[in-house]
């Protein structure tokens, strides 16, 4: 951890933890979007062996806390951008489970209107700048969003101090975009925070095989002079006390941070990942201290905020949503092939643009 | 052109005639190597490399972090220094990332060297949609990159050629990308137990007709069969040229078909702004122009990117009812 990093923990340990003073109502809001999620990617992993989901599909269990916890530590209309293990910031963000699902089921009430699928969730309203099927591709559109919020609010005079989010997994830290992005970003004082979702394996290359330092991601962060920090993430409120300072800390003077987030997948990588590369006894030693259940554990025995039956209220509410989501996604009709093929390829598309057909104006978003 | 040899019946999967070339220059030259992500000891993460950890060791078998602009270019200095090394892309749609090596230092060293330092090196990967991938997972880089001259371009439709081409590939002296298809993976043909190279440059006849001559390569040759089928049944029959290689473009099997059937339809899966299609009628216009007894057709992906619902990615492609069409709309 840097120092900059360890000041700060010294600062906040002196202080009551943050997330103790957070009300129950935000805690039980993160209960409840952790399982949200955990329900949803469950039905997406049973929908997708039905053949109602195509292409490659990513789940975002075990994770979810993750998610959760660093979009709870920023303000709605912080741009948030991922790549395209992507359901859950999705969700955390706020989409609409419905436009959620039937993205992944290709049809036209789809956050993307069925043209992007799973690896792409875009929900402007929610100031979700996508999910990124192209490893690593995502991080130089981090600092590209936190650039353009520092350039309205300093230039144009205009919105508030605003933080960027970007997630990456620890593939994307091979990737040289990214370590161009963090340059720029500590040259520029850009307030991005590069969140890893850490979670030990792109594919079947367990990170020790694939990056160095791997023992301690914060030294890359040394190396472009931006904030760095260690930080468990499977548990929320752990989380939230190391992670909003950084956030506080990087709005308000403009600079960037860098965090390893130590996190872990339950299931393959995408639908079709044999799981050689780990054993079962590693990922049954992991679910040990599942994140949903530390919480709710929290919420009912220390916090005495919920009962037994608040939780299983919970449940039944989750459960209840993510099956008008699937319903909804399986009423949908399908994108018009004449209406919708050629429709979002140009803003404005002049005539001459394609030997093939003019480009047309297509259906309205339906999260515009 | 040359027609497949179909002696013996001993069949096997596209990837595995892929595996069985990599693996028999493997044998017979020590200069090469395979590099990439995932190939090692994950078996491939289509399982064209499965096993090859085990026979050759991770020396030569190395596994590579999500690293593409630095693994390719790795590979081309390599292969300058005097290796030949086989750099497989998961995807072609992730050799984007690094196109400055592959098309910047790859296929213009010898020239900008002065022919001191050529380029001996293949590229490999799954080319064009897999299936509901979407926009940036879907890419026909055929078009694209045929564009770069000092580069070659194989493009196979069937395990015989592949194998055979593979071979070729990493034979040669020049940077040679060679595309291959996740949907064709797990396709069986017929592959000889005996040693066989397929010549680049020369394409296969793969059915004879004589009403519209329809040129393709790699996996829409298969869409094309289908038209052909079809078409049979209204009384048309297409010769069916598979080019196997791009560039170079066995453009004199096209006019020698042509001056038969006076008309012609290039099937490609790129895009159809400036396409190997495109070209292939340039061509054609300017060899072989007083043959023509109706325009020159292209069937490409519609011109959008790739879409991922189910019903929007079959239109998009150029499949069989695309090509019965256009092949309808110019034989009477
Ligand atoms: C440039 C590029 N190369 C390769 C891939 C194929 N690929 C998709 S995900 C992935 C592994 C990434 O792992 P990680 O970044 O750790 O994310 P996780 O899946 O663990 O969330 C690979 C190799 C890709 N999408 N883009
Ligand atoms: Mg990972």
């Amino acid at each position: 951890m840097s120092t900059a990093t360890a000041d700060k923990d010294a600062r906040t340990k002196s202080r009551k933890r943050p997330s103790a003073e957070l009300p129950d109502k935000t805690l039980v809001g993160w209960l409840r979007d952790m399982m949200l999620i955990r329900e949803f990617e469950i039905r997406t992993m049973q929908a997708y062996s039905n053949a109602k989901i195509g292409g490659f599909c990513h789940v975002y269990i075990g994770q979810e806390a993750l998610a959760v916890g660093t979009i709870g530590s920023v303000n709605p209309d912080d741009p948030v951008i991922t790549a395209y293990r992507d359901h859950g910031h999705a969700l955390a963000r706020g989409m609409d489970p419905g436009a959620c699902m039937a993205e992944m089921y290709g049809k036209i009430t789809g956050c993307a209107k069925g043209k992007g699928g799973s690896m792409h969730m875009f929900d402007k309203p929610n100031h979700l700048y996508g999910g990124h099927g192209i490893v690593g591709a995502q991080t130089p559109l981090g600092a590209g969003l936190a650039f353009a919020a520092k350039y309205e609010h300093e230039v144009m005079g205009k919105g508030g101090k605003k933080v960027a989010l970007c997630y990456l997994g620890d593939g994307a830290l091979n990737q040289g975009a990214l370590h161009e992005a963090m340059n720029l970003a500590g040259l520029m004082g850009l307030p991005v925070i590069y969140i890893v979702e850490n979670n030990g394996y792109s594919m079947g290359t367990s990170i020790g095989r694939g990056t160095t330092m791997s023992e301690d991601l914060t030294k890359k962060a040394d190396a472009y002079g931006i904030l760095g920090a260690t930080i468990d993430g499977m548990d929320i409120l752990n989380l939230y006390d190391h992670f909003k300072p950084i956030v506080d800390t990087c709005r308000e003077e403009s600079r960037p941070a860098f965090i390893d987030m130590k996190t872990y997948r339950y299931h393959g990588h995408s639908m079709s990942d044999p799981q050689k590369y780990r054993t079962k006894d590693e990922v049954e030693g992991v679910k040990q201290r599942d994140s949903i259940e530390l919480l709710a554990a929290y919420l009912m025995d220390d916090r005495k905020a919920i009962t037994e039956d608040d939780r299983k209220a919970i449940d039944k509410e989750v459960k209840a949503i993510v099956r008008d989501a699937m319903k909804f996604a399986e009423e949908s009709p399908v994108p018009d092939v004449d209406a919708e093929l050629y429709s979002d390829v140009y803003v404005n598309p002049s005539p001459g643009c394609s030997p093939i057909r003019e480009y047309v104006k297509g259906a309205k978003n339906p999260l515009l | 052109m040359t027609a497949a040899t179909t002696n013996g019946d001993r069949t096997i999967q596209f990837r595995e005639a892929l595996r069985e070339a990599m693996t028999e220059e493997m044998r017979q030259d020590e200069r090469i190597f395979l590099l990439g992500e995932e190939v090692a000891e994950y078996n491939g993460a289509y399982k064209v490399s499965q096993g090859m950890l085990d026979e050759f060791g991770p020396n030569r078998i190395i596994d590579s972090p999500i690293s593409e602009n630095g693994f390719a270019g790795l590979g081309i200095a390599a292969a300058m220094y005097g290796l030949r090394p086989i750099i497989e892309f998961m995807s072609w749609s992730f050799s984007l990332v690094a196109a400055d090596q592959i098309l910047n230092n790859a296929p213009k060293m010898l020239y900008m060297s002065g022919g001191q330092w050529g380029c001996p090196i293949v590229f490999r990967g799954n080319d064009g949609a897999g299936g509901q991938l979407g926009s940036t997972h879907s890419w026909c880089v055929e078009a694209l990159f045929a564009n770069v001259p000092g580069l070659k371009i194989a493009i196979p439709s069937d395990p015989y050629d592949a194998k055979g081409l593979l071979k070729t590939a990493i034979r040669d002296e020049d940077p040679v990308f060679f595309l291959e298809s996740e949907r064709m993976l797990s396709d069986k043909g017929h592959v000889p137990e005996e040693e066989y190279t397929v010549p680049f440059g020369k394409a296969a006849l793969r059915r004879e007709g004589s009403d519209c001559t329809l040129v393709s390569f790699g996996r829409p040759v298969h869409f094309c069969q289908e038209a052909c089928d079809i078409l049979e049944g209204d009384g048309i029959t297409c010769d069916l040229l598979d080019m196997r290689t791009v560039r170079p473009l066995d453009s004199e099997s096209i006019v020698e078909s042509l001056k038969k059937t006076n008309r012609i339809v290039v099937v490609d899966q790129s895009w159809p702004f400036a396409s190997v299609a495109s070209e292939v009628i340039s061509q054609v216009c300017e060899k072989a122009f007083d043959w023509l007894d109706a325009p020159p057709k292209r069937v490409n992906s519609d011109d959008v990117p790739a879409p991922y619902a189910k019903n929007l990615e079959a239109a998009f492609l150029p499949h069989a009812e695309k090509i019965v069409t256009t092949v309808r709309s110019i034989v009477r």
